[in-house]
């Protein structure tokens, strides 16, 4: 089966990546399709949208957008993309996203682009997609069985995790360095926690960059190689108890930044930033390197300092260092300059990421950084309601693939 | 005479520019010219990465990639054209650059040239028809 992801878009055929975008489709086995409208039907379609934008390729995405809620155009999920920097595709974007959310059950992913666009930048995108238009039997599992393990090979860190009967027995992490080594000395690490061996495992799920890579390695165990996405989204469900119901998901990971929004433990909505690494973890390990610090000493350290005495919102980790190291020249205390760190990423997830998603409550914030307890408050304070962080949120990826993993056996 | 033509996908304007005896500049051209000639295969507009970089010439980094893939694709026509007809506020179904940005740009470039400029407002009526192309021939038999 085929599955027909629905491009709604405004220029990509004159960037250059249209091509790309089509192939990232292909390699996880989905086709792209472009709902037929009619010249008449773009007029009518902006009409009732009640927003007319000057761009006539928008009015397009927007009649687009109309077929496929109106059911006159079968697709199984929805793209949505606009070039970077343009305000009125950004707006026209948000809205299209909305709009299709409120009227249709599609699964909907929004990006925009820059002509430097390359497959492998939306293959995780277009992963998640797919697995959740294809396996939401699977996604809807919410109990481990039997003995499984989750391998989550992240940028900044690889995880892994054995459980049994819905409980964790075993858990580890290390920095991540050889993508096998790395995983294969967390997993025996987990394996001697648990009091068990290699052999006693009966399915194993891998997610993380070095999902693939793993997935060969590991293959007589392996049942489930998948995006991160769709995975940290259970294990995250599953962690904090809130398998029911809508909760915002938001894992700041070393590399790149996640926001989806879950109904029922399976993401309907997300969006997966990347551009800037002045909004991800790494700054924060950046920041502690220059206050001499690990980086897990940051959040105690942010706690006792106030950001409002510091000068730092960059967009670029770059001039974010820039600025630290001016403020720091200015004799801030580095409690405050920690803070400033922490408020800095916080802000620039909420004004680059969760613009493009509707929060859903409650908040769950998972991955290493949220064991960064100054960023956790940051996020609570831009966001204005504190998020859960469940026990173990480090491991939302190696959770989610021993739970997935389970479901085949 | 070259003539280019906005929107510069118009089959209308294309028809008529080409009717009374000019060559017009059009977005089918310059694709078909991408096609038989360059034999650049990044369909559906056959605009490449390469293209996307030379529309800095036209706009800076910071303006969005799809805009300067357009003036990619249009500015060098624009350079090239003895003469230049525009038509305002067309509906889609007469053809469109599909961008606003691009399109106010597009004005632009062909005001900065100094060539002679026919802008009419799209008709709306019969009669608004026949005063367009009546318009548009008178301009395009004034062409030396």
């Amino acid at each position: 089966m085929t599955i027909k992801i629905a491009q709604l878009s405004c220029g990509t055929e004159y960037s250059s990546v249209q091509y790309e975008i089509e192939k990232a489709a292909r390699s996880v086995g989905a086709k792209v399709v472009y709902p037929d409208v009619s010249a008449v039907d773009v007029e009518n379609a902006v009409e009732r949208f009640g927003f007319r934008p000057r761009s006539n390729q928008l009015k397009l995405m927007i009649a687009r957008a109309v077929q496929l809620a109106d059911g006159n155009y079968a697709a199984d999920a929805v793209f949505i993309t606009t070039c970077f920097r343009c305000a009125e595709a950004a707006l026209v974007r948000n809205e299209i996203r909305r709009f299709i959310q409120e009227n249709t059950n599609l699964p909907v992913v929004t990006y925009s682009f820059t002509e430097r666009l390359k497959a492998s930048q939306l293959l995780t995108r277009m992963e998640a997609l797919v697995t959740i238009v294809t396996r939401k039997e699977l996604l809807a599992r919410e109990r481990q069985a039997g003995i499984t393990a989750g391998l989550d090979s992240g940028s900044s860190t690889t995880k892994a995790v054995i459980m049994q009967d819905n409980k964790i027995i075993g858990k580890a992490w290390t920095p991540s360095h050889n993508v096998v080594e790395s995983a294969t000395f967390v997993l025996n690490e987990a394996l001697a926690q648990a009091g068990l061996e290699y052999k006693d495992i009966e399915a194993m799920g891998t997610t993380g960059y070095g999902r693939f890579t793993l997935g060969e390695h590991f293959k007589d165990k392996v049942k489930l190689i998948q995006e991160e996405l769709t995975v940290n989204s259970k294990g995250a469900v599953w962690l904090a108890d809130r398998q029911r119901g809508e909760a915002t998901i938001i894992d700041i990971g070393g590399m790149d930044n996640k926001a989806i929004t879950v109904r029922d433990g399976i993401p309907d909505n997300f969006t997966m930033g990347g551009v800037c690494a002045g909004a991800s973890g790494r700054f924060l390990e950046m920041t502690s390197r220059r206050l001499k610090i690990d980086v897990t000493q940051l959040g105690a350290l942010a706690d006792k300092g106030n950001w409002r005495n510091a000068k730092m919102n960059s967009y670029c980790s770059v001039f974010g260092i820039q600025d630290l190291v001016t403020t720091l020249g200015d004799g801030k205390s580095f409690e405050d300059v920690a803070a400033a760190a922490c408020h800095s990423v916080a802000e620039q997830v909420y004004e680059q990421q969760l613009q493009e998603i509707d929060v859903r409550h409650p908040i769950i914030q998972v991955g290493g950084t949220s064991l960064i307890s100054g960023l956790v408050t940051a996020v609570g304070e831009v966001l204005g309601e504190k998020p859960i962080v469940p026990a173990d949120s480090q491991f939302i990826g190696a959770v989610g693939g021993a739970l997935l993993s389970s479901g085949f056996l | 005479m070259k003539v280019f033509i906005d929107p510069p996908n118009s089959l209308i304007l294309f028809d008529l520019v080409e009717r009374f005896g000019h060559e017009p500049l059009s977005t089918m051209a310059a694709l078909q010219e991408r096609i038989d000639n360059i034999e650049v295969d990044m369909p559906p507009m056959n605009v490449t990465l390469d293209d996307v970089v030379r529309g800095l010439k036209y706009a800076g980094i910071e303006v969005p990639s799809g805009v300067r893939g357009r003036l990619a694709v249009w500015g060098p026509m624009i350079e090239e054209a003895d003469a230049a007809i525009i038509v305002d506020d067309p509906p889609f179904s007469f053809g469109c650059v599909g961008c606003e940005r691009s399109e106010l740009m597009v004005k632009y470039l062909i005001k900065r040239r100094g060539i002679p400029m026919l802008r009419v407002p799209y008709p709306n009526s019969e009669e608004e028809g026949k005063v367009f192309v009546g318009q548009v021939k008178e301009f395009l038999e004034g062409l030396q």
